[in-house]
């Protein structure tokens, strides 16, 4: 771990006005990634500003019928939230499909959305991982794969997003808010937050490097089967080979994300219009440009037989 | 004490307190963080510094140059030590892979440099300034391309393989006939306390207070890496959080511990990390192994042979996969054998069970095809052919041989005839259900071991011996021994273990430790109750020793009178004539597991596991019962988890921590049952007891690839089993 240095904001201001004036400056919250990547050298920070005390805590009615969620709300706490459990229960099951119960305690809602990959290529500073260091080259690309992307992947990086959350987030079309210095604020939809990685894996935002989430908006509840799958190796505590939130809705439409596949949440709308066809019908389009390597090619039926589990269990209920 | 017989009827029959499920002696301290494991010895020496391991960046080559100038002036440090400041150390005769020393590096992560700083910050932070430039040599990682070149390892008699009869036409001759292969992938141990030593010089004597299973060995092998006289050098290890085989053998922490600790000249104490464990120490290898089993019309086994291969470093051991073939069922014409490759990936050596845990991965499979393949019960197959002698040489009988007992009791505690021979005929809403069975087999090892006994005034025993706890409740036990032989209770008894200064013990490895260790505390009590009958004036052979008390005829003393003048003192060893080879020495076991297979996603659930063990006299229920649902976890997580997976390109294990590298959680395990037969047996020891710590890990993971291809219809043969393995085969769910 490098040294740094650290102050603890009190307000929102006070945390985007030090991250204007200290270049390699990161914020922490929760810190259940940051820290294990300052142990490992893969982060390395010289500052780091704490906002663990500025507030964004609270959870809070939208007067169009959403919720405006602070981002510094736990994990658990908005797992735990009535609101949350009664109108978007695939953001409940996701949180709680995620991490242990003390990670959730610690774990942040904005961090949870900027946590880093997984790749185990990545957690070693002695393998060429273009996220880390960029253009280093990528070891996993024709290494050990299983666990990686098969689709929204580059010649550059195969890593997946690891975050639960993310996935039922985008299923919900939520909204990222941050401030800056100046005042500004920005609204990000949430399809537009993660960035495919192309030639910069080591872009994994939109977020200005100026920009402070400060909240996360839900729209309005649509009602409908929530549903968050996730299917792994061993039965808890373990990232998603393949995770899938779905709404379902009486009259057989709905929507569908995808998690443990892609270097962001999997969405494309215009494959939930296959929906009344059926889990295939919407796997195909879902995954139609999927590149999997020989040791992950799995996930592209497992995606397909886990929306068929979805859907099946929908029907029976 | 010289144990060259059947034990007869001896003070330990009276199971006074041997036998009874009490609670560990060491669990208060465990529980309340009060018993101080090596990187908390906080109190034992002043001054300690902290050491900092960091290792080579490529798999096979050399260092080529080192730059610490940087690191050197970084805040805190104390000294650096690299492997270029003196020439390759020597090794035990316990170690393969280099230790340390030397420009050449024959593993990823081989230790190349220790960092010592006033505080551990400062000396990783350091240590990441290091540079270090390499020369990259050939290099072979891939089991499956270098099986090829694999070397023939001798049998015993200098041959290819062991033969007995004529396998090959047997095999030819058979109505019925397996032959396929199975792979087991490598495996760490990861256990909850990483390696630490904390070491420290006073002129030229050395004392390390590390986490190690075996202080003899580790004492003698120190000696020879650093040159120094054993009698120089001290290794104290009361508490250990976990080896499973991984802490038997010196490791560079206490290496480096020991040299940091020369070069700053103040005590230093090291802990691997995490990242760092899996390539840097040692591993369960990877095998690929061949059975073929031909039977005749009936059933019996006429021809079996196991061919196992294994990759290590240059001069490393094989994976004994075939051992348990051996020995395990009948027939009159058998070939085992075992090849090695050489492979450039960090040291393969012993993790709990070595040899018979992953070769009964692969054989109690082919038992439950061959099964189908006869359209016989899988019990009823393994009970058609059991042997009650050594299938090598009919005329060594075991010692106890109860699997039979094992099978048919846990077949019918498990409900097993609910069991559908069908497989993939048993479904509930999404989930396929389905039974599995293996038998378990694991060799009961006989090896000297000593210890001294105390008696003071107070009536207190105290046991003394380099043996060592590593969680599996060897104080407890020893405490229960002596408490029996000396006739006081188990309060009476104080037990201080792993200090070289002390007699030396089996140690803990292999099962080998309760019997053996508790047997030599046997031996010194036997002389302590002589000197305390002498002392009294009593004749020994009439003295009891009950309630606290030594009385003989009419007399009664209470204890703690024979030592008023001063403490009494004795120490002896057990020692084994050829009981081993005269009479085959096994314990045995029956695993019987349901398994949910998701139809969908194929995902697996354990849904309930049953273990019914025969391993002689258990010592204490309670711990034996905690050492066998922990194999059964760690079986658990071989079938369905368990797995370094290697990049074949760059040499090294890639999920280096215990989030890539999977074990089972609470959620993975659901009802366990354990079930000791009541049985001794007077051929292991005085203690008519024999291992279980092991036994519990050997055939789980077969009996859980069974219950899924009785779920799925899938035979999966390429551990572990995952769910991509068996997916494009499930059946379509409706």
């Amino acid at each position: 771990m490098k040294a740094f240095t650290y102050e603890r904001a009190r307000t929102p201001h006070e945390a985007v006005t030090a991250l204007a004036r200290t270049p390699g400056a990161r914020i922490i919250a929760g810190g259940t990634n940051l820290l294990d990547l300052m142990k490992l050298q893969i982060e390395t920070p010289d500052h780091l500003i704490d906002i663990g005390r500025i507030g964004l805590d609270t959870i809070d009615d939208t007067p169009d019928g959403g919720l405006r969620i602070g981002a510094l709300v736990r994990n658990t706490d908005l797992a735990a939230d009535m609101r949350v459990r009664r109108h978007y229960g695939v953001l409940s099951r996701a949180l709680l499909a995620g991490a242990s119960g003390q990670l959730r305690n610690k774990a942040t809602t904005s961090g949870n959305l900027l946590q880093r990959t997984r790749c185990p290529y990545f957690y070693d500073p002695n393998q060429p991982c273009n996220k880390r260091q960029p253009g280093a080259g990528c070891a996993a690309i024709g290494g050990v794969s299983r666990q990686l992307g098969i689709i929204g992947t580059s010649e550059a990086c195969i890593a997946t997003h690891p975050s639960d959350m993310a996935v039922a987030m985008r299923l919900l079309d939520a909204t990222v808010e941050t401030i800056n210095v100046r005042g500004q604020s920005r609204h990000i939809s949430i399809a537009d937050f993660h960035r495919l990685p192309g030639k910069t894996p080591h872009i994994e935002t939109s977020l200005h490097s100026d920009e402070l989430i400060t909240s996360l908006t839900l729209p309005p509840p649509v009602g409908g089967h929530h549903f968050y799958r996730k299917v792994r190796d061993r039965a808890s505590y373990a990232f998603a080979l393949v995770s899938v939130a779905a709404i379902l809705q009486k009259d057989g439409t709905g929507r569908v994300a995808v998690g443990g596949i892609a270097p962001k949440p999997w969405r494309i709308e215009a494959a939930e219009s296959e929906m009344p066809k059926g889990s295939e019908a919407v796997a195909a389009r879902l995954l139609a440009d999927a590149s999997p390597t020989p040791a992950n090619a799995f996930k592209v039926p497992l995606v397909e037989r886990t929306l068929a589990a979805v859907i099946q269990e929908a029907k029976a209920s | 004490m010289k144990f060259d017989r059947a034990a007869g009827q001896n003070p330990i029959d009276q199971l006074h307190v041997v036998g009874h499920p009490l609670d560990r002696i060491d669990g208060r301290f465990k529980t309340t963080g009060t018993a101080p494991y090596a990187y908390e010895r906080h109190d034992v020496v002043p001054h300690q510094a902290y050491g900092y391991i960091i290792g080579s960046a490529v798999a096979k080559g050399r260092v080529t140059r080192m730059d610490v100038a940087r690191a050197k002036a970084a805040p805190g440090v104390l000294a650096i030590v690299t492997t270029l400041d003196m020439p390759a150390l020597k090794n035990g005769p316990r170690n393969t892979a280099k230790l340390f020393g030397g420009p050449e590096i024959s593993h990823y992560h081989q230790a190349t440099a220790i960092v010592v700083a006033e505080t551990f910050e400062q000396a990783r932070a350091a240590a990441v300034q290091i540079e270090t430039d390499y020369g990259h040599d050939e290099s072979q990682f891939d089991l499956k391309q270098a099986q090829h070149g694999a070397r023939s390892v001798p049998a015993a008699d200098g041959s290819r393989a062991d033969r007995v009869g004529d396998f090959e036409k047997a095999f030819s001759a058979s109505a019925t006939r397996l032959d396929e292969t199975y792979t087991t992938p490598d495996q760490t141990h990861a256990m909850m306390e990483p390696h630490a030593t904390l070491a420290a010089w006073e002129g030229e004597k050395l004392t390390l207070w590390t986490s190690n299973q075996m202080i003899a060995w580790n004492r003698r092998d120190i000696a020879t890496t650093l040159g120094l006289s054993e009698d120089n050098v001290r290794v104290d290890s009361p508490y250990i959080g976990g080896g499973f085989g991984g802490k038997l053998f010196l490791r560079s922490d206490a290496v480096l511990a020991a040299l940091g600790a020369k070069a700053a000249g103040r005590p230093v104490k090291v802990a691997l990390t995490r990242p760092f464990i899996m390539n840097n120490t040692t591993h369960r290898s990877a095998t690929i192994q061949r059975i073929r089993i031909g039977t005749d019309r009936d059933g019996r086994i006429m021809a079996i042979a196991h061919e196992s291969t294994s990759g290590n470093l240059p001069h490393g051991r094989p994976e004994a996969a075939i051992d348990q073939t051996k020995l395990l069922y009948a027939g009159p014409n058998r070939l085992t054998a075992m090849r090695l490759a050489v492979l450039d990936l960090p040291e393969g050596n012993a993790m709990r069970a070595p040899g018979e845990a992953s070769g009964l991965m692969a054989l109690e499979i082919a038992m439950d095809e061959m099964a189908e393949r006869l359209r016989m019960d899988p019990v009823r197959f393994r009970i058609l052919n059991d042997t009650q002698v050594d299938p090598e040489k009919p005329g060594r009988p075991f010692s106890q041989r109860h699997l039979v007992e094992c099978l048919e009791h846990g077949a019918e505690k498990f409900g097993w005839s609910h069991r559908k021979a069908r497989p993939a005929s048993v479904r509930e809403g999404e989930w396929l259900i389905g039974m599995g069975v293996a038998a378990g087999f694991r060799n009961n090892l006989l090896t000297k071991s000593a210890a001294r006994v105390r008696l003071d005034s107070q009536g207190i025993v105290t046991v003394e011996t380099d043996m060592t706890d590593i969680g599996t409740g060897t104080y407890t036990i020893l405490a229960q021994t002596a408490a029996e032989m000396m006739g006081v209770s188990i309060d009476q008894v104080r037990v201080i273990l792993g200090d070289s200064d002390f007699p030396v013990s089996a140690g803990s490895g292999g099962q080998w430790g309760a019997n053996n260790s508790a047997a030599g505390v046997y031996a010194a009590c036997v002389k302590l109750r002589e000197s305390v009958a002498e002392k009294m004036g009593l004749p020994p052979a009439e003295a009891q020793f009950s309630g606290g008390n030594i009385h003989a005829g009419n007399s009664i003393f209470p204890l703690g009178q024979a030592a008023h003048e001063g403490e009494l003192v004795a120490e002896d060893a057990i020692e084994y004539a050829d009981v081993d080879k005269r009479y085959q020495q096994s314990t045995f076991a029956s695993h019987f597991v349901e398994v949910g297979v998701n139809g969908f996603t194929g995902e697996v659930r354990i849904r309930r596991m049953l273990a019914v063990c025969s391993a002689g006299r258990i010592l204490n229920p309670k711990t034996a019962r905690n050492q066998v649902i922990g194999a059964m976890t760690m079986g658990a997580g071989a079938a369905l988890m368990e797995e370094l997976a290697v990049d074949t390109g760059r040499g090294f294990f890639v999920n280096h921590d215990l989030a890539g590298y999977e074990v089972p959680v609470h959620a993975d395990i659901p009802h366990q049952e354990a079930i000791f037969l009541d049985e001794v047996d007077p051929l292991s020891s005085p203690m008519k007891a024999k291992g279980v710590g092991e036994l519990g890990l050997c055939g789980v993971a077969a009996a859980i690839a069974n219950a899924v291809y009785n779920a799925t219809a899938v035979r999966i043969r390429d551990y572990p089993v995952t769910l991509d393995k068996h997916l494009a085969h499930l059946p379509r769910m409706s």
